[in-house]
């Protein structure tokens, strides 16, 4: 891909007390592009997101989102600069109901990112609007994994960090996450993806980056990851 | 019966009261994770600021200026203070809150003196709402049920119906989250932390000019206003005042009644057992009033942890 960088991760450490997680990861995304980060649970992809995101601050390195370092900023900062985030654990607001959790995520975003509205939100997941004045708490855990992209996504960012969005979901709720990462990315939005499942990962993603020790192990494209068994047998088989 | 009604209506204004306070306290309690040991010194600070100004601004003014400057001094006491000890833990910041609490209540000495000050209901404001049983029920008392329940109205309404209202609600349980949403969490911390101070600073400059205004009046109120935070649930508006309520009136009704375990025994015939047994079985309701608020905490606690509307997950 030609497209010039919009997220360059560069020489990543990150902490949790006095563990060391994350050791100097380093990676890059192009405009429009989907990268998953590939590896076996403690591999420290979830860490690099969050810490990406300043939820997990790092302790060296730099995280240049459109030429500018927001390494150490403070994650409201990151988001208003574009970078949108779908934790693993869904999060959703558990006493607001569906309009206000999406409310929530509302925000400007920067001049050049796609502009996404709260009915394009329903023509995704036309669940959530039979379900727009329920409690997030009643929600399924997919419709809650639905609400949370689509609260990120309000966000209008250039860059969407999502982590595991089909664990826990059934297949067909799975297909859809998947078309809609897709559709997101067709629209201008690069996406970071942390997904378990390997099929869906290689369909969507233009790139993968497998991690191992809290470092980059490998980085190619989904066929070139095809084409190198010994990469998966080491660092992804279970 | 109209003992009763009067007990119904001072147990109402009183848990109003009560809300007043609490109500900051369970807001901060709900996003910080801590007690704020030194609200109850807002609460004072506000009829000491309010007794001070009086002279100069007349009574109604002071009673608006008073809780903002409160609020000033929440809002300095959480950037300045508590945000700096918020990276050390939960322990450091009740420690820190505990000793402003003393630091407050030893300046206010300082500079009133260790006695009540001179702080009085207004004159157009002095007399009789309605007289039951030849009994003068003072005007000031509902007034001061009125601005709470106004307060109420006001910050349910912020807190349901606007946007930063909606970000206060999320902060209380997720904040992380909320930030990574793009909202500026400390500006709300500080925001909400200054809105509660505010708030029982506007509740000590209503209430001290009716009860006393005095070096431990903090220490009076703030022992009941912890019990309304846990009965009613962390972060829940609809929770405080339903303890306040309860508490208040529960008290009320306690003061003025005489009954003993004993007279209700005897109605079973185990009155002389019971006479005789003595303790707690032969103590009046009213001696017994103080420590009700403690025992409905207890069994709030025991029943339902999470406060009757707390919704912590």
């Amino acid at each position: 891909m030609s497209n010039p960088t919009i997220l360059s991760v560069e020489g990543l450490h990150a902490h949790y007390g006095k563990s060391h997680i994350l050791h100097g990861v380093t990676f890059d995304v192009a405009r429009g592009e989907v990268v998953s980060l590939l590896g076996r649970n403690g591999s420290g992809r979830s860490t690099t997101l969050k810490s990406i995101m300043g939820l997990v601050p790092p302790t060296e390195g730099h995280v240049r989102l459109d030429g500018a370092d927001v390494a150490g900023l403070r994650s409201y900062t990151i988001c208003r600069r574009g970078l949108g985030y779908v934790p693993e654990e869904r999060e959703t607001f558990h006493n607001l109901t569906v309009d206000e959790n999406l409310e929530m995520g509302r925000q400007r975003g920067p001049s050049d990112s796609a502009k996404w509205t709260v009915d394009q939100m329903f023509t995704y997941f036309p669940r959530l609007k039979e379900r727009r004045n329920t409690r997030a708490g009643s929600l399924s855990g997919g419709e809650q994994q639905m609400l949370t992209m689509c609260r990120s996504l309000l966000g209008n960012p250039l860059v969407m960090l999502i982590d595991e969005p089909t664990e826990g979901l059934a297949p067909k709720i799975v297909t859809v996450v998947g078309e809609v990462i897709e559709d997101i990315n067709k629209h201008g939005v690069s996406v970071v993806l942390v997904e378990q499942k390997l099929t869906i990962a290689m369909r969507v993603s233009h790139r993968v980056c497998v991690m191992g020790h809290g470092q980059i192990v490998f980085e190619g494209t989904p066929q070139e990851l095809n084409d190198r068994p010994e990469i998966t047998d080491e660092w992804l088989a279970v | 019966m109209d003992q009763i009604l009067f007990a119904l209506l001072n147990g109402t204004i009183y848990g109003l009261l009560l809300f007043m306070v609490s109500a900051g306290l369970t807001l901060i309690f709900g996003m910080m994770g801590v007690l704020n040991f030194a609200h109850a010194s807002f609460y004072m600070l506000g009829a000491y600021f309010a007794y001070t100004l009086e002279p100069f601004v007349g009574f109604w003014f002071a009673i608006l200026l008073s809780p903002i400057v409160v609020m000033g001094l929440g809002v300095c006491v959480e950037r300045f203070i508590l945000r700096r000890v918020h990276a050390f833990g939960h322990a450091h910041e009740l420690l820190v809150t505990f000793g402003l609490a003393v630091v407050i209540a030893e300046l206010v000495k300082m500079v009133y003196g260790n006695f009540a000050v001179d702080y009085r209901v207004p004159a157009e404001l002095s007399f009789a709402a309605f007289t039951l049983s030849g009994l003068d029920y003072p005007i000031y008392r509902l007034f001061m049920g009125g601005v709470a329940v106004t307060m109420f109205i006001t910050i349910y309404l912020l807190l349901t119906r606007t946007r930063v209202g909606i970000v206060v609600r999320s902060a209380i349980y997720r904040p992380q989250t909320v930030e990574a949403l793009g909202h500026n969490v400390p500006l709300v911390f500080m925001g909400v932390f200054g809105i509660g101070a505010g708030l029982a600073g506007l509740a000590g400059a209503v209430a001290g000019a009716f009860y006393t205004t005095n070096p431990n009046m903090a220490l009076e109120l703030g022992v009941m206003v912890f019990v309304v935070v846990v009965v009613g649930g962390l972060g829940s508006m609809g929770g405080a005042m339903a303890a306040s309520l309860l508490i208040g009136i529960t008290n009320s009704l306690a003061v003025g009644s005489d009954l003993r375990a004993v007279d209700v025994l005897s109605i079973v015939g185990l009155g002389d057992w019971a006479e005789k047994s003595g303790g707690l079985l032969t103590i009046s309701m009213s001696s017994l009033a103080a420590t009700l608020p403690f025992f409905i905490m207890l069994l709030v606690l025991m029943l339902r942890p999470s406060g009757l509307m707390g919704e912590k997950e």
